[in-house]
């Protein structure tokens, strides 16, 4: 394999020392002298290098990149104790997750519509979690919240962005207009 | 009607009404768009006895919607009525709406699933999320090992708990302290204050020296010097040659100020030793 340039390298040392993704900003902070150009093909080196026979490998996340470990050496790491996963959120937190990065800014009353339960509790335990957060108010009767998804959120995910979620329409059920046949 | 004693389903799989709901319509093999209501509600209320009435709540509510629904399917109307809506298109929309999110739910798994399996470096991996919490990596410890053996010796002293004690009136040795310090400057011309005094001298030792200290600086027969803030303070041989050793306590006392050393000046004690060089 052959040596990675300088910047390259730079780059790999920020990549290992950074606990969250690595973005676009800080990655110009590094080298403020480095062009667009030079910094992606400074990444495509990093990642190639790490495609070859590595361990870890070098993902998109959140609008940045981070070194993650390949999926099989989890298991092993985990039951050495020297790592351990997130938890697994629940059904009823992955629901309230889906319908607020779904239609965000969302209300907690326009939740509780779809999801037909309250969801009160849930929505503290993920603002605690740092995956939503609190980004307005909206107009009408007490002014209610709106909620929307965080950064964090990504990085739960894997999700370079919001839109690498399905689209509505990708969806086998597509929201369309309701036509009930006569009984 | 099915026959809901054949199997027990746990409360905990239904995360709300309509996923019961759902699940009913799919296990009947019902269509969605044309749900036969009073059946439907029927099972419904069956299922919820089945079950347990833990979060029952939400799920009664469910039950009187359904019967409510019903209930305007049997009401009378004329055919060919245009202003006649389903009662069931409102529970309809909502079921859409949920399956739909319910597939969103599948994607959110299968992707956190796969990020879960995969390590980043701590703390995101490791006891901050374990713990729920999210990511803060605490800052890097940047203090000098000077500063923290200062730090630990101020605690000690702060610490330290005031004891309850007998008060015995010593009577200070001003004249001998006097003396020795004399002596000293006869044969050093620069002489710290810790040699002057032992390191488990006694409190009126400590003070004895301290007044000797001061009533030679100002006789201008000693200078005093500090380095540094907090070094150790020095005692230097002045101007004035030292007098004999042997010094009247009247004349300690009550010494002429008219010599006053440039090094320091504070007025002189005065007879009545109050206790201002304690803490030295």
């Amino acid at each position: 394999m052959a040596d990675l340039s300088p910047l390259a390298r730079l780059f790999e040392a920020a990549l290992f020392a950074s606990a969250s993704p690595v973005l676009p900003d800080a990655l110009a902070a590094l080298d403020p002298e480095a062009s667009d150009a030079d910094r992606l093909a400074a990444l495509a080196e990093v990642r190639a290098a790490y495609d070859d026979g590595h361990a870890i490998e070098l993902v998109d996340v959140a609008g940045g990149w981070q070194l993650l470990t390949r999926f099989e050496y989890t298991q092993a790491i985990e039951r050495a104790q020297l790592a351990a996963r997130p938890h697994r959120l629940s059904a009823a937190a992955l629901e309230t997750l889906a319908l607020i990065a779904y239609r965000q800014p969302v209300t907690r009353a326009d939740i509780e519509d779809i999801r037909g339960v309250s969801v009160g509790s849930i929505l503290k335990t993920l603002l605690e979690r740092g995956l939503i957060d609190v980004v307005g108010r909206a107009e009408g009767l007490g002014r209610p919240l709106l909620y929307g998804t965080t950064p964090a959120f990504l990085e739960h995910f894997a999700l370079r962005h919001l839109g690498e979620l399905p689209r509505s329409d990708e969806l086998a059920i597509a929201l369309r207009p309701v036509t009930v046949a006569a009984p | 009607m099915a026959e809901p004693q054949t199997f027990v389903v746990e409360l905990a799989q239904f995360s709300g009404p309509l996923d019961l709901l759902l699940t009913l319509l799919r296990d009947e093999q019902i269509d969605i768009s044309d749900i036969p209501v009073a059946r439907v509600a029927e099972q419904f209320v069956a299922r919820i006895h089945t079950l347990g009435l833990d979060e029952a709540a939400d799920f009664l509510e469910m039950a009187a919607r359904l019967l409510r629904i019903k209930a305007q399917m049997l009401l009378p109307r004329r055919d060919g009525d245009e202003n006649w809506e389903d009662p069931r298109a409102e529970l309809v929309r909502r079921l859409l709406e949920y399956q739909q999110m319910r597939e969103v739910v599948d994607v959110l798994e299968r992707l956190g699933e796969a990020r879960r399996n995969r390590l980043a470096r701590p703390p995101d991996a490791g006891r901050a999320t374990a713990a729920g919490l999210p990511a803060t990596p605490p800052g890097p410890l940047a203090v000098s090992w000077i500063d923290l053996l200062g730090a630990v010796d101020r605690l000690l002293r702060a610490g330290r708990r005031p004891a309850f004690h007998a008060i015995v009136a010593r009577a200070l040795d001003v004249p001998g302290a006097l003396a020795i310090l004399r002596a000293t400057l006869v044969e050093r011309a620069r002489v710290r204050w810790d040699d002057l005094v032992p390191a488990e001298a006694e409190p009126w030792q400590v003070l004895s020296v301290l007044f000797a200290v001061l009533e030679l600086a100002r006789l201008a027969e000693c200078a005093i010097e500090q380095g540094a803030p907090f070094a150790p303070v020095e005692i230097l041989r002045g101007r004035v040659p030292p007098r004999s050793a042997l010094v009247a306590d009247s004349e300690v006392a009550l010494g002429d100020s008219t010599a006053h050393p440039e090094h320091f000046s504070g007025e002189p004690a005065d007879g009545r030793f109050e206790p201002i060089g304690a803490t030295v």
